[in-house]
């Protein structure tokens, strides 16, 4: 089999499995899942094939929840424009905060962005309009296009999950694109890449960006599905979740983050109740991955698929 | 006035911390090319330490500042020997990566023992009291705080730039390929150096105890913090850090004074600011 059959394949396969997921699982588990999917996979396109860490985008997801439930709470916005404001002021977020974080590269572009991501949090736990430590509650589920009432579980479902296929693709459109394949250029030998004439900076910026759009899309999706934005979302606990779960899944793969979210939101969901031992073991699980597991589990697959079907080097 | 200067006495203090803390960071990341990020965990770890000390064992405060930097230095080692050492030559972020894992690993535990609520750490009494100069009263154990860590980063500067080790270090964060040629033992400099930098950080959090409430989140708030110092400063000089943890410090008491309520966003709103004017921090050289 080609690599590109086998790509179609794992498509159908992830495309049923979502359709079919609400009647197999309970269907807010199911649409937690994919926010945080899409928000991996926002995240991924930056570390997996810009190669920049970014250990601060809880910002991007967080903002947009809280501007999602401001529109939608307060000003009683249609759910659409709620999820298109909450998308717009991470875009916005993305091009304040990348335009100065690239000006320094690699391990200090880690600590920008993580700094950064603490300035929004102490201003969401400090600003009159976001409920402080309660955050937002009760934030209205409204009516898709106005007409599809978003009130059972199953037609949200699906609402999150064309929205999630629309960033899922368009994030692996860019991936696949002459874009991808720069940025990849970049994460390999920056010096080359500016030498070959490409402007670098333009480049990782306009990555950037398109990351925090889609965490914030991911963001906008989680406060309707939740109907709540809370402080976690903003925290950098939200940051490392988010890197543990790309490279547990693989990062520089195109499903790996989906997989590792999917892992990862199951695992919390099973250890909701042993306290803090959720974050020994999320901290375990991290140090496992990154000594002995760094290729992720979607990229151990390929690895392995390579190796018996195509032949080559993995 | 009172006010004005009480703030920045509480300023220079924090400065103090951010000053220890970044001055280990910047010593481990220059030479092991390593952010750790687990250093904040051994700042609280080793506040803890020092309460568990007094409380479990009797062991007062100064014996306190000997041993746990002795003992945390030693996990230093074990950490650097165990894990750390499998990553060199590898992308530096998953160093980053993996002390970040270890982070969670130490708050995680600390949490589940001891819970969010603080325990104090009861100021020695050979530092309680205070001298009244006039315009403010000083808090004798503040001062020392002060005193002490600009010693120990003197100290750690004086070595570092004026002794042999510390041209073997230099020499490191240069090459240390063409140090080890050399006949150096480059790894064995890897694990004392990282071990120093815990104990260093460890130390910080002994002088802390009996500041701030001994908390298992009192770490990650503040190397939050400490990373923002670095960027601001830049790694690329020893007193460059010390200078600007103090500095940052003394801002955010300013700001503590004059508008509470930005006092703990305005290292960040700084941060910003120096990369818009210059981007390689204000000791730095871009690396």
């Amino acid at each position: 089999m080609s690599a590109p059959a086998l790509r179609r394949l794992a498509w159908a396969a992830m495309v049923l499995l979502g359709l079919a997921a609400p009647y197999l699982v309970y269907p807010v588990f199911a649409m937690n899942v994919l926010c945080l999917a899409l928000f991996a996979s926002a995240f991924n396109l930056l570390l997996g094939y810009a190669g920049l860490l970014s250990f601060g985008h809880a910002a991007f997801l967080g903002a947009a929840a809280y501007v999602t439930g401001i529109t939608l709470r307060t000003w009683g916005l249609p759910t659409e424009l709620g999820v298109l404001a909450g998308t717009a002021v991470a875009t916005l977020l993305g091009l304040v905060f990348g335009a100065l974080a690239i000006r320094r590269s690699g391990i200090y572009f880690a600590m920008i962005t993580l700094g950064f991501a603490q300035l929004v949090y102490f201003l969401v736990v400090q600003l009159p309009w976001t409920g402080g430590e309660d955050g937002l509650q009760g934030i209205p589920r409204g009516k898709a296009l106005g007409l599809l009432a978003l009130d059972g579980p199953v037609t949200t479902y699906y609402f999150v999950y064309v929205a999630f296929l629309a960033g899922f693709w368009l994030i692996q459109r860019a991936i696949h694109s002459p874009f991808g394949h720069v940025l990849r250029a970049i994460r390999e030998n920056e010096p080359r890449a500016l030498s070959l004439g490409y402007d670098v900076a333009h480049y990782k910026l306009l990555a950037f960006v398109l990351s925090a759009a889609l965490s914030g899309l991911a963001g906008s999706l989680k406060a309707v599905v939740l109907q709540f934005a809370s402080l976690s979302d903003v925290h950098w606990h939200r940051s490392g979740e988010v890197v543990l779960m790309t490279l547990l899944g693989g990062m520089g793969t195109v499903l790996g983050p989906s997989v590792g979210a999917l892992l990862v939101v199951t695992l919390e969901n099973y250890l909701a109740d042993v306290g803090s031992w959720v974050t020994v073991i999320t901290g375990a699980v991290f140090v496992a991955c990154v000594l002995a597991f760094r290729r992720g589990i979607v990229g151990e697959v390929r690895a392995l698929v390579r190796r018996s079907f195509i032949g080559g080097k993995p | 006035m009172q006010a004005l200067f009480g703030q920045l006495l509480v300023g220079l203090i924090n400065g103090s911390f951010y000053a220890l803390l970044s001055l280990g960071l910047a010593i481990i990341f220059g030479l092991l090319n390593v952010v750790n990020f687990a250093h904040g965990a051994q700042y609280m770890m080793g506040a803890f330490a020092a309460w568990m000390a007094a409380t479990y064992l009797g062991i007062g405060y100064f014996w306190a500042l000997l041993l746990v930097p002795a003992a945390m230095g030693l996990v230093g080692v074990a950490v650097e020997r165990l894990l750390l050492r499998r990553l060199y030559g590898l992308d530096n972020l998953y160093g980053l990566l993996l002390t970040f894992g270890l982070t969670l690993i130490a708050e995680g535990l600390f949490h589940q023992a001891y819970g969010n609520s603080g325990s104090t750490y009861p100021v020695p009494a050979a530092l309680r009291g205070g001298v009244n100069l006039g315009f403010m009263y000083l808090p004798i154990y503040r001062a020392w705080v002060v005193v002490v860590s600009v010693v120990v980063c003197t100290a750690s500067w004086f070595v570092i730039e004026r002794t042999k080790l510390g041209a073997y270090l230099r020499a490191g964060t240069e090459n240390p390929r063409l140090l080890q040629a050399f006949g150096v033992n480059v790894p064995l400099m890897f694990t004392i150096t990282y071990g120093f930098g815990v104990a260093l950080a460890a130390f910080a959090g002994v002088m802390a105890a009996p500041v701030y409430q001994v908390t298992p989140l009192m770490g990650s708030s503040l190397i939050m913090v400490v990373f923002a110092v670095v960027v601001i400063g830049g790694m690329g000089s020893i007193a460059g850090s010390i200078f600007t943890g103090l500095g940052i410090g003394l801002v955010e008491g300013l700001t503590r004074y004059l508008y509470p309520e930005a006092s703990s966003v305005v290292v960040f709103v700084v941060m910003a600011l120096v990369l818009l004017v210059r981007p390689a921090g204000l000791f730095g050289r871009q690396r």
